[in-house]
């Protein structure tokens, strides 16, 4: 027993309302395939998507499957299976917009939000093309006297808050906390989030709140609006301490990806073998 | 002697950069740097100079508890020594660009993007610059896009930036205060002029330019035994082309 109401895979996609902003977890912690799967059949739009801070084949999918208007993010790879295919073809023909960001100003934009502060500064950026395209970034003189640098100049960057997060993760409790681990960029985007959803491999009947360790490696579910069990949620993407990177699946995709039409006949096949239970 | 691989004499090269360094970390996408720092991580064991390395991409070889901003905050505070980075294209002043060719950002050939160099260039004290490719086309004399700039002036908070490049072909030094790079290893299977004419800017010579050094066959028996099983782990598709193939 559960003190929590659980939803389902698809109660989570419906969440996913056209136009919204939407926080995508890196590679390594805890991508929601099973959800991304949901969202491209619900034929969502407009997306905005907001990476903390890289996508690989979560975001090429959105992407290459029309779902995405805008993205937000300090790179877009498919790592060792090369680059993200329909991302590449999205820019290079204008199909989306991109803001161009480097990781710790997309870590920096949420710890603004966490704060409940208007703006964050951070070092670095300037001289760069990145800040030259970016007009929502400010560059100020360090009003504090406290810089070996004189007259210092500093950037300034806008606080960000995310309309929705969602990703999969190990374990919850039976009060609905969730096992992150030392993923800790999780909480912060859960923090910086309007709504956070969840899938886990598992519910486990105990709470982690009794075990200080347990505890320390949790997201509490004071900051949780709803958890969905999903089996292998990430596939093929990994999922630490339950199962690696599906090498020959990635190796599949990156070829499809190359064109539109292999792609289009990938994902038909991969919505098709239903590879997800408890949806 | 066994036949040694290109990769290897790179990675033995990389190894001998990180001699006083206490602190390497390594980011996304680069097993031949990986590889170097545990190599000199693992030659180091017994003496008094210990060398942490942080593989991002490792769960074992991960220091870090407090989540991805904390290798930023980390370097930002200046408990990195040398950090790498590559691009698609590297200019003579060295400006890098992880972005793509062509006019952003509608661009020819879209790349995978900055990730954390517009700060780590900033901050961190040693900087390698490390591109296999050697070609007119790689090493530019002037970056389609800049993600993080090679020099910065003096209003700038600017404690780190770039100390070397590497590539296939040849190690280069780079002069802050003369923004330029100077050639100091070179390939043995490659000339100097081959090596000008492979790069797209204009570098400075060097009369006492040495060769790559070939690594001892201890050293090669260290990383085949020790390190390539741990580059494994993190690293799977390079490791096993290789040296598990």
């Amino acid at each position: 027993m559960v003190n929590f109401t659980q939803i389902t895979v698809k109660d989570i996609a419906k969440e996913v309302k056209d136009n919204c902003l939407l926080g995508i977890p890196a590679d390594y912690s805890g991508v929601p395939m099973s959800v991304t799967i949901e969202i491209i059949k619900n034929k969502t739009k407009g997306l905005r998507l907001y990476c903390l801070p890289l996508t690989t084949i979560q975001g090429d999918m959105l992407i290459g499957s029309g779902c995405v208007n805008e993205i937000e993010t300090a790179a877009v790879t498919l790592g060792e299976y090369g680059q993200a295919p329909r991302f590449q073809d999205a820019i290079e023909n204008s199909k989306i917009n991109i803001k161009d960001s480097t990781c710790p100003a997309l870590h920096a934009q949420l710890q603004a939000t966490e704060k409940s502060v208007p703006f964050m500064p951070l070092r670095g950026i300037l001289g760069s093309d990145l800040y030259k395209n970016r007009n929502d970034w400010v560059v100020i003189d360090n009003p504090m006297n406290n810089s070996n640098t004189n007259d210092e100049k500093i950037v300034i960057l806008p606080a960000v808050k995310l309309d929705i997060l969602i990703f999969h993760a190990s374990k919850a409790d039976i009060n609905g906390n969730v096992q992150i681990g030392r993923r800790r960029e999780l909480a912060t985007l859960a923090h910086a989030s309007k709504k956070v959803y969840v899938t886990v491999e598992e519910i486990v009947d105990e709470d982690f709140f009794d075990s200080e360790l347990k505890a320390a490696a949790t997201l509490p579910s004071l900051y949780i609006d709803g958890i969905s069990l999903a089996k292998n949620g990430a596939w093929p993407c990994g999922l630490t301490d339950y199962y690696d990177i599906d090498t020959n699946e990635m190796s599949k995709y990156a070829k499809a990806a190359k064109y539109q039409e292999t792609f289009d006949e990938y994902m038909r096949d991969f919505i098709l073998q239903n590879n997800y239970s408890n949806i | 002697m066994t036949e040694i691989f290109q990769s290897e004499i790179i990675i033995s090269e990389i190894s001998n950069l990180l001699k006083d360094d206490k602190h390497v970390a390594i980011g996304a996408a680069s097993p031949i740097p990986g590889s170097a720092a545990l190599l000199a991580q693992e030659e180091r064991k017994n003496t008094n100079l210990k060398l942490q390395v942080t593989i991002l991409h490792s769960q074992k070889f991960n220091n870090f508890t407090d989540g991805s901003r904390e290798l930023f905050d980390a370097s930002a505070q200046g408990r990195i020594d040398t950090f790498f980075l590559g691009g698609v294209q590297i200019d003579g002043q060295a400006n890098i660009n992880l972005v793509g060719t062509g006019r952003y950002p509608k661009l020819d050939k879209r790349f995978s993007g900055s990730f954390g160099s517009a700060l780590m260039y900033f901050v961190v004290p040693k900087i390698i610059l490390f591109r296999e490719e050697h070609t007119p086309r790689t090493l530019v004399k002037k970056v389609d896009f800049i993600s993080a700039p090679g020099i910065s002036p003096p209003n700038i908070y600017r404690p780190g930036g770039p100390k070397y490049l590497i590539t296939n072909k040849a190690l280069f030094s780079f002069n802050k205060k003369k923004k330029n790079f100077k050639i100091e290893k070179i390939n043995p299977e490659f000339t100097l002029d081959e090596v000008i004419k492979s790069t797209g800017f204009e570098f400075k010579t060097n009369k006492n330019l040495k060769y790559f050094t070939m690594p001892s066959q201890k050293r090669i028996d260290v990383l085949r035994n020790l390190i390539a099983p741990k580059v494994l782990n993190f690293y799977p598709q390079f490791a096993k082309k290789l040296w598990f193939n």
